[in-house]
């Protein structure tokens, strides 16, 4: 144990004396370079035993393993899992995430339905302009929905993955766009009932 | 090939046909012997029969019909192909298991060429090949295609270096094809349609297996092709195919026992209205599936489809659901109905919930595997020391299992320990590195040690979380039968190694990394590596002295030193002091092998 300690904090001064952008702690980015996997894993080391008495000392409390080791570069091949499952996870979000979520958008009243995609946007404030850009050629009045207005004849809705009609604006967008199937722009007394329930 | 020691391999024969041909009364005794030693399908059985005498030695080698080869280069092709003439079928295993992890670096070897010449010039009665880690081209796969006119079964595991050109030429020149399995390949997309290429009278394909697959199909050659296949039993689509195009398929081929649903999702071309109809057309293809009983894929599953399996459910042995993003709530009403099942893959996004409601109905479950969905170190972890309980209290029969977890306790794992006695594979991926017992603070040694202590029948054992070289003293002292063990990130001293090696008499498979053992562990080692088919030490404590001796004491071992530096000069004198990143040694008949790369260094 003691000459591994001295050999590994040897390299810890030496990297403490070095010169780079980052995080302390942090080291090689995450493909390692022919040069540098050796001296990742053994500064990697050395923030882990680190880690590891101070868990140990903290008693054996779950969250003291939280304190997770500074560096955050991954260690080449662990944990052991096969470079295709990998990037089957990582294609599928990838194509996720260049694919788009085009949702209908029906308004009661108006004579066709629109389309649009709700990756582009990055809040329920962007939704509402746009679905006001979307519709207002059929001057139907302001879109509202938004806490504190009233006297606004529309409240905006949607199908989520259950097939319940849900009001806009309740849960954190990424839920909502993970869940949303369809948009609907309910008028009337059907929307003023949707935006009154608790 | 032997498992033998040493000694024996000095007092070899030349194999097969070499020297004059025995007096005639010996030839009587040699063919009544050959058709005796027909019926031992047994390697380990005609491995020990080959060495009763010269002439059982002969006459085995000339019935034996089905070759295991564990390392590619633990013997020449030449050598095998003379020593066993007529075999029919040959399972070739190349690189080390850790080049799964991208721990060995590309091109070090393991290419099919060679063995395929030999075999091409010399046995035109191949039927069957099984390659696993080894590197095979297009031209290799065209050039086996036309070489074996009874050519049968093709399956290619974790291999590399082809793709749809070679996939084609199979298809078109094995004309007898029963099998082409896929798995986990790395298949090159050339953009060759090769399901088109197949015979178009009927085929006698039995199973294909193409889910690795990247690269979309000819739906329309795939259904014709499935339809003129009547002893299809296994398919396995990639995920390129959509719910509706399975559904195509499975109408063609109600008899399959095995199949792979690929996305399980809506794409493809599809029409406005045609969603919601599918799902009862769905279940009715499910239920006119009766033999069913093996079913994976759900690459990309659209929730709504999962219903449709539910009338195969309740005859399902295996379910793989490993790259399926499924919660506890879309698994529980499926696996309520899988009271025969056998084997279950599954991802940890299911939850520790999710693993009771498996416990709770799977009273059959051998095989478990839970993969995490997201495999980065510090990951939140689904799944913990609750799922595992579970199943251990559920699952009495568990013969096998892998498990990735964030946080573990010994509790749980001595619990699997006592509840689960028929274990022959445990293999715990605590994710954290060194992670202690998450309760107690303590080391994982006590889980371990009960579960090689417990376990009598455990042959395959993976260790991870904090663990000292106690856990290595256990292992030692009651893991008799253990053939593969595998540690990462473990131990205190070369004591961890050393008690391993002295201790574990079976012992065939050693994979070790980023652990402090050191020259002094492995050279205790001596009296044991003959037996061995390999050993890998990475990131270790080991130097080239250590390493040379040992392959200076042991000539038949080929010692490997790879390197992180491949643009080093091969020239160079390596010091002796030298830190040694990586160290893969195997025994081996054939000597150094000449086909290795720069980067590595053979002592």
């Amino acid at each position: 144990m003691e000459g591994e300690a001295t050999y590994v904090s040897d390299l810890d001064n030496l990297k403490a004396t070095e010169l780079r952008l980052g995080l302390p702690g942090t080291d090689a980015p995450e493909k390692p370079t022919p040069a540098s996997p050796r001296g990742s894993k053994r500064a990697l080391l050395a923030a882990d035993e680190e880690c590891q008495s101070k868990s140990k000392s903290l008693g054996a409390d779950s969250s003291g393993q939280e304190a997770a080791p500074v560096a955050k570069a991954q260690v080449v091949g662990w944990p052991p899992i096969r470079s295709y499952r990998k990037n089957s996870f990582q294609a599928r979000k990838a194509e996720e995430e260049a694919a788009g979520l085009f949702v209908k958008v029906s308004m009661d009243g108006a004579p066709y339905l629109r389309k649009i995609d709700l990756k582009v946007y990055e809040g329920y404030k962007e939704l509402r302009k746009a679905l006001e850009n979307l519709f207002k050629c059929f001057s139907l009045g302001e879109l509202s929905g938004m806490e504190g207005c009233n006297g606004s004849e529309y409240a905006i809705t949607y199908e989520d993955k259950d097939g319940d009609w849900m009001l806009v604006g309740d849960v954190p967008w990424e839920m909502f766009i993970s869940s949303c199937k369809r948009l609907r722009i309910m008028s009337g007394s059907e929307a003023r009932g949707m935006r009154s329930s608790p | 090939m032997r498992e033998g020691r040493s000694s024996e391999m000095s007092d070899e024969e030349p194999p097969g046909g070499g020297g004059p041909p025995p007096p005639f009364s010996d030839q009587v005794l040699e063919n009544v012997l050959e058709s005796v030693l027909q019926f031992l399908d047994c390697r380990r059985d005609r491995n020990a029969a080959s060495l009763v005498c010269r002439s059982w030695c002969r006459a085995e080698g000339q019935t034996r019909r089905e070759l295991f080869i564990g390392n590619c280069y633990a013997v020449s092709p030449a050598r095998a192909v003379e020593r066993f003439p007529r075999v029919r079928a040959l399972v070739l295993k190349g690189k080390p298991r850790f080049a799964d992890f991208e721990l060995v670096p590309a091109g070090w070897g393991a290419g099919f060429s060679p063995w395929l010449a030999a075999l091409a010039t010399s046995n035109p009665w191949l039927e069957r090949l099984c390659l696993k880690r080894m590197s095979v081209s297009d031209a290799d796969l065209s050039r086996l295609a036309r070489s074996f006119p009874s050519f049968r079964d093709l399956t290619l595991i974790c291999c590399d270096g082809f793709g749809t050109v070679g996939l084609a030429a199979i298809a078109e020149h094995c004309r007898h094809l029963r099998v082409l399995d896929l798995i986990e390949n790395d298949v090159e997309d050339q953009g060759l349609d090769w399901v088109s290429r197949f015979p178009e009278s009927t085929t006698s394909l039995e199973s294909l297996v193409f889910d690795c697959v990247g690269c979309e199909v000819n739906m329309d050659a795939l259904e014709a092709l499935v339809a003129r296949s009547p002893s299809l039993r296994r398919l396995r689509v990639n995920q390129r195919v959509s719910v509706r195009q399975l559904r195509s398929l499975m109408v063609r081929a109600p008899q399959l026992s095995d199949l792979g649903t690929g996305s399980f999702g809506e794409g493809g071309e599809v029409g406005e209205g045609e969603g919601e109809v599918e799902v009862a057309d769905l279940e009715a293809a499910f239920a006119a599936s009766r033999s069913l009983v093996c079913l994976s894929g759900f690459r990309n599953h659209a929730p709504q489809f999962i219903p449709a399996i539910y009338p195969v459910c309740a005859n399902l042995i295996s379910l793989n659901l490993g790259y399926s993003v499924i919660t506890a709530e879309e698994l529980e009403p499926v696996i309520i109905h899988c009271h025969n099942l056998q084997t279950f893959w599954v991802l940890d996004t299911v939850h520790d919930e999710g693993l009771q409601a498996v416990a709770a109905t799977c009273k059959d479950l051998r095989e478990l595997r839970v993969f995490p969905l997201d495999g980065t170190e510090d990951s939140e972890g689904f799944v913990s020391d609750i799922g595992l309980i579970a199943i251990s209290e559920g699952c009495p029969k568990l013969r096998s299992i892998l498990y990735f977890c964030h946080g573990m306790t010994n509790a749980a794992v001595v619990s699997m320990s006592k509840n689960c006695p028929e274990l022959v594979v445990f293999r715990l991926c605590i994710m954290g590195l060194r992670r202690p017992d998450r309760l107690t603070g303590e080391a994982m040694d006590e889980g371990f040690g009960a579960i090689v202590m417990n376990c009598k029948k455990l042959t395959r054992l993976a260790v991870s979380g904090l663990l000292t070289d106690k856990a290595f003293l256990y292992i030692g002292k009651y893991g008799k039968s253990v053939r593969t063990l595998s540690v990462a990130f473990a131990g205190n001293s070369d004591s961890g190694l050393r008690y391993v090696l002295e201790g574990c008499p079976k012992l065939q498979k050693l994979e070790i990394r980023d652990s402090p053992f050191g020259d002094a562990a492995l050279l205790s080692g001596l009296h044991h590596y003959y037996s061995m088919r390999f050993l890998w030490m990475s990131s270790c404590k080991l130097s080239i002295r250590g390493c040379k001796e040992v392959a200076q004491r042991l000539p038949h071992l080929v010692v490997e030193v790879i390197r992180d530096r491949p643009e080093k000069d091969d020239d160079e004198a390596i010091d002796d002091g030298e830190a040694v990143e990586t160290l893969y040694m195997y025994r081996s008949l054939a000597g150094p092998r000449d086909d290795a790369p720069r980067f590595v260094k053979i002592l």
